[in-house]
């Protein structure tokens, strides 16, 4: 501290001119050079000075008898963690390393992890992981039924969504703006077409009727643009020819899924395990965001019916659990449907998932816009934005960046609620697990403990992803109006 | 508004695309051959009966069931594609056509059979419930029980058979149920009860999830009757007639002693007995009367094998299940399998 002050003394300048008289003249000794630097001491550095001041500090005040007593308590609390850590991470590394089967060479399945007594060569009382089993149903855990001649589809989709997020993410590459328009347009379609195979059966009539539709939008809108559709059609016109390119776009996607790329087609009934997971969540997470922010733009809208249905459709939502959601989508809705249409599985519990994590969403981003000062509000209204120029440019910014950690805590909910959809028969990763964990050909006491072990694993091994990208994303927009 | 109407457009057109184009064929038979494949209801993993195997196929009795009416629909046991269901979605998703058979270990009951417009096409496999005993606890008969502590799954009617038995022979007992089979399983082997209750098939099947699995026995009381068969929509008596008549013909098969391994023998040769006859179809025209091809038997015990067969392959003596044939023999070897004749 004393040092601070004299660098900063030089700067007053009156200070500065009167010292040197004074020290000519009154003081007996002045010290010219700083004093010598001495070590720091050992309890401030190194080991010794880290486990003083994050451990022991805490539990060294032995001063009067409340301090005493929180010490002890400290310490003893402090053992006590130590001792359990210890004991529970010694045997999880046990049971899943040392001691653990890891290979099966001679193909006996179950008998590979039975005890003598069982019937297999392991001494009695042995109970560790099972490898070789995950081993066996480690195709059927990440993906389930798909043909394995196929799986390289699979695997191609995640090669491409895993290197083109890594892209969008990594800051100093170039065109990350082109890659992340590309991985949420192009890459959707792609990846559908990769999975299923593409071909579905869409007449050239329903691609051509949009594509019309598309462009007659577009045309009235371009006539509105300049200037043929006269008062309130005006705005209407621009609209349509917004919406002209969407259906365009959608013409397009169409066209592409009618195509046939020669892939056998798959049924999604086939997909299992980890890819369920990736699928369903994946597309929870990309489609309710976009739907969550208009919802919570149009429940603070001050349009009466815009904002009447979306309060609605929030509180429909968030008023029934997920599992009702699904099984009315996959127990009820083939009851409202004329005999012989069937609706895809899949997309059923997607479409659900989806809405249902929109309503989430929807409230957390509300949050961010009601925490936004008015002044902010006012302001882009001063400057002559119109409603969308001031939300997209001044409000959603800072909106969206005060509830990342809302956003990211319904994402991982979202991710974890997908093994939901394991009760209305499809196979998530934690379906696919338990399904395996029925197989009495490696039917042994840990098949359970082995299977969940893994299933836990993945799912950490994601939703800390998410957490840890979320708090990096906190830090990179932090604005520093916040401690 | 435009926006919403668009958007309610968009939907529209993505549950177009999401529906398959019903083919709106008058019967299942019609709608089975113009999609190309039956689609099978199977359980969600049930050892020996519908289960995935390490490569992600369907494996089982049950599963060999719908590939027998593919056989004989196709001439092609592969033409299947599966529905694993949970025990709450099966009759819906076949009543609503979203598969055609439900061959899911379902309990033939009265209710079921009467109320939920569905036919139960046959039994393929007798099961009852069973109970499991520690060797140690020197019980040989069910009668011994009095006091028993018994683990069982919550809210199954295995719970309300053990109470049922029990109280009809004025024993006391005490009940441990608990909701996931691994709990009780679980519970059992770490010494909670001292009886474990659950169908003979799935006793079989948990087993090997005990620490000393041959030291425990299965008592012989069977308490209760679970005829388990295949299930179709009420209303189609042809695609009734074609499951029930392909459980038959596979059980007939064994009968006649005609496996894969010898049809094809007997089809080149001149001098068969009339019964081995009609059944390959070389004789009479039973399969156009189904509306199939006349060798659709022989597909059948070609590709996917007799009853026999497909017994000891899914949950046989040489299976991790090591289910006796017992009551599950054919009526003349003491069992109670007995199919109508082919004639």
């Amino acid at each position: 501290m004393t040092r601070k002050v004299i660098k900063a003394a030089p700067k007053k300048t009156t200070m500065k001119k009167a010292i040197p008289s004074d020290i000519d003249t009154q003081a007996g000794y002045v010290r010219i050079e700083d004093a010598p630097l001495l070590p720091p001491p050992p309890s401030e550095v190194g080991v010794t000075g880290w486990l003083y001041k994050n451990i022991f500090a805490s539990m060294s005040d032995f001063g009067s008898v409340s301090a005493t007593l929180k010490s002890v308590f400290v310490a003893a609390s402090t053992l006590f963690i130590l001792y359990f850590l210890i004991t529970q991470i010694s045997g999880l590394l046990d049971f899943a390393i040392f001691s653990a089967v890891w290979s099966d060479p001679e193909g006996l399945k179950r008998q590979a992890c039975w005890t003598v007594e069982q019937g297999g060569a392991l001494p009695n009382g042995w109970h560790a992981a099972c490898w070789p089993f995950i081993e066996a149903k480690a195709k059927f855990i990440f993906y389930g039924a798909y043909p394995s001649d196929d799986l390289w589809r699979v695997n191609l989709t995640y090669a491409l969504g895993g290197f083109m997020l890594a892209w969008v993410m990594i800051e100093r590459l170039p065109y990350r703006k082109i890659v992340g328009i590309l991985l949420l347009t192009v890459y959707p379609v792609m990846a559908t077409v990769l999975l299923t195979g593409g071909a579905f059966s869409i007449s050239t009539g329903t691609i051509g009727g949009a594509t019309i539709l598309g462009l007659a939008l577009i045309t009235i809108g371009r006539l509105g643009k300049a200037g043929y559709v006269s008062g309130a059609f005006g705005d209407l016109a621009l609209v349509a020819g917004v919406c002209g390119w969407l259906v365009i776009l959608f013409a397009a996607v169409l066209a592409v899924f009618a195509i046939d790329f020669d892939l056998e087609a798959i049924d999604t009934r086939d997909w299992g395990g980890l890819l369920i997971t990736l699928v369903v969540a994946i597309t929870g997470i990309v489609a309710s965001l976009p739907l969550g922010i208009l919802l919570a733009l149009g429940r603070r809208s001050e349009m009466p019916v815009a904002r009447f249905l979306c309060t609605v459709f929030i509180e429909f939502w968030r008023g029934v659990p997920l599992i009702t959601v699904l099984f009315m989508a996959s127990v009820m809705l083939p009851l409202f449907m004329p005999e012989g249409v069937n609706f895809d599985m899949l997309l059923r519990a997607l479409i659900g998932v989806t809405l249902f994590s929109a309503a989430y969403m929807a409230e957390v981003v509300r949050g961010g816009l009601q925490a936004i000062d008015k002044g902010q509000y006012e302001g882009a209204d001063a400057v002559g934005l119109s409603y969308w120029q001031s939300m997209r440019l001044i409000i959603l910014p800072q909106a969206l960046t005060h509830v990342i950690p809302g956003i990211v805590n319904t994402f991982i909910g979202l991710f974890k609620d997908t093994a939901l959809v394991s009760i209305v028969g499809i196979f998530d990763l934690l379906g696919a697990a338990q399904s395996t964990l029925a197989d009495a050909a490696w039917s042994t006491p840990v098949q359970g403990l082995t299977g969940y072990l893994v299933v836990a694993v993945i799912f950490f091994v994601f939703c800390f992803g998410m957490s840890r990208y979320s708090m990096f994303m906190e830090r990179k927009l932090n604005r520093s109006h916040k401690s | 508004m435009k926006k919403l109407s668009f958007l309610s457009a968009l939907c529209g057109a993505a549950m177009g695309f999401g529906a398959v184009a019903s083919a709106n064929a008058a019967t299942t038979l019609e709608a089975v051959k113009a999609k190309g494949f039956v689609q099978c209801g199977v359980s969600q993993g049930l050892p020996g009966f519908s289960n995935a195997d390490d490569s992600g196929k369907w494996t089982g009795l049950d599963v060999d069931l719908c590939r027998a009416v593919a056989a004989a629909v196709f001439g092609d046991a592969e033409k299947v594609k599966y529905s694993p269901l949970s025990a709450k979605q099966r009759f819906t998703a076949l009543s609503s056509g979203e598969i055609d058979i439900l061959s899911r270990n379902t309990t033939w009951t009265m209710t079921r059979d009467t109320q939920l417009g569905l036919n139960f096409a046959g039994v393929n496999y007798y099961d009852g419930q069973g109970m499991m005993v520690p060797i140690a606890l020197g019980v040989k008969s069910a009668t011994e029980l009095d006091g028993a502590n018994i683990c069982t799954n919550t809210g199954t009617t295995t719970e309300l058979n053990i109470t049922d038995y029990f109280r009809t022979n004025g024993m006391s007992f005490n009940l441990v149920a608990f909701e996931k089979a691994d709990e009780v399983v679980a519970a059992y082997d770490a010494g909670r009860c001292d009886v474990y209750t659950t169908d003979r098939s799935g006793l079989a099947a948990q087993r090997g999830k005990l620490t000393q699995p041959d030291s425990h026995v299965v008592l012989p009381e069977i308490i209760s009757k679970e005829p388990l068969g295949p299930v179709v929509r009420q209303g189609d008596d042809q695609w009734f007639n074609i499951v029930r008549w392909s459980l038959n013909a596979m059980i007939n098969a064994e009968e006649l002693g005609i496996s894969s391994s010898n049809v094809n023998m007997k089809k080149f040769q001149s001098k068969l007995a009339p019964s081995v006859a009609r059944l390959i179809g070389k004789e009479g025209k039973f399969g156009e009367e189904l509306g199939l091809s006349n060798d659709w038997a022989y597909n059948i015990i070609m590709q996917v094998g007799n009853y026999a067969e497909s017994y000891e392959k899914h949950v046989g003596l040489n299976t991790p299940l090591k289910l006796a044939r017992g009551v599950n023999s054919l009526w003349s070897n003491g069992g109670i399998l007995y199919a109508a004749p082919i004639r």
